[in-house]
């Protein structure tokens, strides 16, 4: 499946610097769609380069991290249950706070 | 130059300067007792014109003033009034807030609060665009209010030269009807989002760093607060600084452009204020998007179907606890080693006008020592340094056959005395155990040691 992930608000630093990434992820063996958790993982083994606790808590994104799927709060589609589509973007990005 | 000429122009400098005091002086008391005469001539309905007949209380010189808000048809004079008889309180005059609070005194919003404790400081200057080099070294509410009147001085500027505290923030936030947070903190913005809460008012909600800005509107309207959105802090490792990061100056001057407006917006009752949205802006790739959040959560412990956060639980609450990260951001001081293991950035000095035999490694990333170093100071950034330990190895080989000692030493700097520990606990680790750091890096060696050495 052909994704579009982006990283924002520092996230990029743990993955070379690269704001955006053009992957295909295949669907774990055996399912028949892939979801958020999925990608997450896949995201944690294919793209981060350091600092993983960084991006992840758990099984979860680390508190303090927006997950946007489409360009909508993922809270909204069912957070790590979202069904992924052919061709979607999904975008990590960190709360900042300076000013 | 001649000694007469030299004088001469040193006593015009003087003079120049004894009369732009004055000048400013003046000017101030002009617009101060300008602004006096206004409220009393408003108290006294002596300025609205008897023979016209408006169906508002805008005076002449406002009709005048705002006379292109007035022209357009989706604002008018319906919502500039209300804009007159508003108030809001940027809560930082910093990035954020110095856009915020230009827009916001020009703009005609009737009452304009600003808190903040901090002073003017040079290394401001480049994105906190209301405060002018003379107010150096002064608070930034001072500076800030000046300005302000200066641009309107029919606007009520009310200076809150006090740090927000959970012991002043409900009384402060109480006198206003829009809260716009332009602080730079973790613990504040949470503590501004629970005030809001508690007494009902609606928070815009401004972010930037490095070279992205963030910008939401919170507690509108039935729309979701902070903490629905981030209802555990983040690591204290996530919470960057602009005084250690960086940020261009422009960032911060955009959304805090992009919170005046939204204020704007709120305090006249027009459009569509950024609630339930967020704009996120990304300076280099020249791109903003505005994506869908959350809603309201019904589970938030500050705004929730069941919360019960009282303001005396607000009044006891710890956000610095809450947050692990103080409320006024200090550069943090470091105890990781031993005195012994320790010098100071006068006996380096001493030593090094000894012509005593050393490796001095400097720690800081590249682009850091590309702003400034020490004279023959290697640079090996910290996150390198097990991988680079044969280069220090071959450097103080190098320094002992060039002096003919039996053994040079072997110290390291960085920019304030933090990483420069933390390099000093692994070079031990990985046997170079009379590795010593410099206390306090090259700020301390600025401070006592070579007062032109440049600080950032």
């Amino acid at each position: 499946m052909q994704l579009t992930l982006e990283f924002g608000g520092g996230l990029e630093l743990l993955c070379d610097s690269v704001k955006v990434h053009n992957v295909k992820v295949d669907m774990p063996k055996g399912a028949e769609k892939l979801i958020m958790k999925d990608l997450l993982g896949w995201v944690r083994t294919n793209l981060i380069k350091e600092r993983p606790e960084m991006f992840m808590k758990g099984d979860t994104v680390r508190p303090g991290v927006l997950v946007l799927v489409n360009d909508c709060d993922w809270e909204l589609s069912g957070q790590l249950d979202t069904t992924l589509e052919e061709k979607d973007v999904v975008v990590f990005i960190s709360t900042l706070h300076g000013g | 130059m001649e000694p007469n000429g030299h004088d001469e122009a040193s006593r015009i400098l003087h003079e120049l300067q004894s009369l732009k005091a004055t000048k400013s002086d003046i000017d101030r008391r002009i617009s101060a007792l300008e602004s006096q005469l206004r409220h009393l001539n408003l108290q006294n309905g002596t300025v609205p014109n008897p023979i016209t007949a408006a169906h508002h209380d805008l005076t002449p010189e406002m009709i005048h003033r705002y006379s292109r808000h007035l022209l357009l048809p989706s604002f008018g004079v319906k919502a500039q009034s209300n804009l007159i008889n508003s108030s809001i309180l940027v809560v930082g005059a910093g990035g954020l807030g110095s856009p915020a609070l230009l827009y916001l005194a020009a703009c005609g919003a009737g009452r304009l609060g600003i808190v903040d404790h901090d002073v003017v400081e040079l290394n401001n200057m480049h994105r906190q665009v209301i405060h002018t080099e003379v107010f150096i070294g002064q608070p930034k509410v001072k500076s800030a209010a000046t300005t302000c009147r200066s641009i309107n001085s029919s606007v009520q500027i009310v200076e809150h030269h006090e740090a927000l505290r959970t012991s002043n923030a409900l009384e402060i936030f109480n006198q206003y009807d829009v809260i716009v947070d332009a602080t730079d903190n973790a613990p504040s913005r949470y503590m501004i989002s629970d005030c809001c809460v508690l007494l009902g008012k609606p928070l815009v909600s401004g972010a930037a760093l490095g070279l992205e800005g963030q910008l939401t509107v919170y507690n509108y309207n039935g729309g979701p607060c902070y903490r629905c959105l981030f209802p555990t802090p983040p690591p204290t490792a996530a919470c960057q600084r602009c005084a250690d990061s960086g940020v261009l100056g422009v960032v911060p001057g955009i959304i805090g452009c992009l919170q005046a407006l939204e204020a704007i917006k709120i305090a006249s009752a027009v459009g569509e204020p950024l609630s339930g949205r967020m704009l996120l802006f990304d300076a280099l790739a020249a791109r903003i998007r505005i994506v869908k959040i959350r809603g309201r959560s019904p589970q938030c412990e500050a705004c929730g179907e069941n919360a019960t956060f009282t303001q005396q639980q607000f009044r006891e609450f710890d956000y610095e606890k809450f947050t692990q990260s103080p409320l006024t951001p200090s550069p943090l001081k470091l105890e990781l080693l031993q005195s012994d293991s320790r010098i100071s950035s006068k006996e380096y000095h001493d030593r090094v006008a000894n012509g005593e035999a050393h490796v001095l490694v400097d720690v800081r990333p590249a682009h850091h020592f590309k702003i400034v170093s020490l004279p023959k100071s290697l640079n090996i950034p910290l996150p390198s340094l097990e991988a680079r330990l044969p280069e220090i190895s071959s450097a103080l080989k190098e320094e002992e056959e060039r002096n003919g000692s039996s053994s040079a030493k072997l110290y390291v700097i960085c920019r304030r005395g933090n990483d420069s520990q933390r390099a000093v606990q692994n070079l031990h680790k990985l046997g170079f155990t009379s590795a010593r750091d410099i206390v306090g890096g090259l700020e301390s060696w600025a401070h006592d040691v070579d007062s032109n050495f440049p600080t950032y």
